[in-house]
């Protein structure tokens, strides 16, 4: 039984740019609900104007983006930039989908905190956000 | 999330309108933070003028998407809109998933807009208890129009009716026959009415079936309705029939104005969110104090439900 007064996390899923493969972000959304988060999803072909406006009126913990495209070295600095432009300083960055090892260091140094590529086990997700929001509260 | 806010900052940011000060308002009156009594006072004080409009009715007859065609619809008019969507919390993990915001994402980068979801964390009956809380803050932050959208259970969710001032209940044609229609519960609650999926066939049938309960005549004893409510064909998908919503709303707005049930339906909230305060209060405080020991009693029937409950809601 919830017990009102518990107060889960919140986390926005988001599958920004040209890219309707969906599936791996609503697996993703799925394990999150069963971990415990409140999420939110913001289905597919978003601006990152759009992801940034609903993280803020979300008022999310973490901000999680799925793509397949290839695009990710474009949208996701570009994401995280409206983050902040929006003062969302705070709000922790994640992501995942096809994405080369060799990319990762530039989206971490854009602000992605996590990247998880295909074959991550869902626990290994669920465990880094829960330590992760953990510690910023 | 940081929970060093200036409570007087937060509220002058919210008047202002800004919507990262409304968020973060939000969150701390839902989350029953520390400082949310102060912050929930004041943006009491601020509130009361907009039209508070429940959307409720089954899950899947679109709700969401016909509540995305009124914010068009108003947007249009220069008003400005806010949004409250509910979706049901796991009772097995606690999490949520908030789905109906995805639907009405085209209106996401509207300054005059502004969309919160809400999990219902417990509550049962299609809300939050924190549901007045949210709408106060988004009275403060100068919302003309408050749409909110129920979880969507089905047969028994009326408590929205305590809630908004004009409820709109969604169905579409294939719902059942005016056997359902019949029934006690959400559609005793309804406003006004509308047949969804309007595109879909058996609308003509949906219609005629809703008109034939609602018009099944008055029961003895009850009074006169000063509204009869109005049965509508919308189609969320293409917009049709939204125009002519709206003016049902604005005619259901202004009949509550001048007739004094406005006034009765004000009352029935704050009576509804006094309770929803008391209930958070006592029942949180009560359930904390129920112990492994308590249930291992009730187990070996050296107590029962009765004595141990009244001994826990009068031992403060």
């Amino acid at each position: 039984m919830v017990i009102d007064g518990v107060k889960p996390s919140r986390v926005l899923i988001a599958k920004p740019g040209l890219d309707g493969h969906d599936r791996g972000a609503k697996v993703i959304v799925r394990a999150l609900r069963d971990a415990g988060f409140e999420v939110i999803y913001t289905g597919i072909r978003q601006t990152p104007e759009m992801i940034a406006a609903a993280a803020m009126q979300e008022d999310v913990d973490a901000v999680g983006l799925s793509l397949l495209s290839g695009a990710h070295l474009t949208l996701f600095p570009a994401i995280c930039k409206e983050l902040k432009k929006k003062g969302l300083k705070d709000v922790l960055v994640f992501g995942g989908g096809i994405i080369p090892d060799e990319d990762i260091p530039a989206l971490k140094k854009a602000g992605v905190d996590g990247v998880f590529g295909p074959g991550t086990p869902l626990q290994t997700i669920v465990d880094y956000l829960k330590g992760k929001l953990a510690v910023a509260k | 999330m940081p929970s060093k806010v200036n409570p007087q900052d937060l509220i002058r940011r919210v008047k202002k309108g800004e919507h990262a000060a409304a968020s973060r308002a939000l969150s701390i009156v839902v989350n029953d933070d520390p400082s949310s009594e102060a912050l929930a006072k004041e943006f009491f004080k601020s509130s009361g003028s907009a039209q508070k409009i429940g959307v409720s009715g089954p899950p899947g007859v679109g709700k969401s998407t016909l509540t995305g065609r009124l914010i068009g619809y108003y947007r249009a008019k220069r008003l400005k809109v806010g949004v409250l969507m509910v979706d049901p919390s796991s009772s097995i993990s606690g999490g949520a998933f908030l789905g109906d915001r995805l639907r009405i994402m085209e209106h996401a980068t509207d300054k005059g807009v502004f969309i919160r979801s809400l999990a219902s964390r417990g509550m049962i009956g299609g809300l939050t208890y924190a549901i007045f809380g949210a709408i106060h803050v988004l009275e403060t932050l100068g919302c003309d129009k408050i749409l909110i959208e129920t979880v969507g259970t089905g047969q028994d969710e009326v408590e929205i009716a305590s809630v908004a001032d004009t409820v709109l209940y969604v169905t579409t044609p294939s719902m059942g026959d005016e056997i359902q229609a019949m029934k006690a519960g959400a559609m005793e609650i309804g406003d006004i009415f509308v047949v969804n999926k309007a595109d879909l066939a058996g609308q003509d049938k949906a219609i005629a079936d809703l008109k034939a309960a609602l018009g099944l005549g008055h029961s003895a004893g009850q009074a006169v309705k000063a509204w009869e409510p109005p049965v509508l064909a919308t189609s969320a998908k293409d917009g049709k029939g939204v125009p002519e919503l709206a003016k049902e709303l604005d005619g259901h707005w202004a009949h509550l104005a001048k007739s004094g049930e406005g006034r009765a339906r004000l009352k029935r909230q704050h009576a509804t969110e006094l309770q929803f305060w008391i209930q958070r209060r006592v029942i949180k405080s009560a359930l904390e104090r129920v112990t492994d020991k308590i249930l291992e009693d009730m187990v070996s029937r050296k107590t029962d439900p009765a004595s141990i409950g009244r001994r826990l809601l009068g031992a403060r």
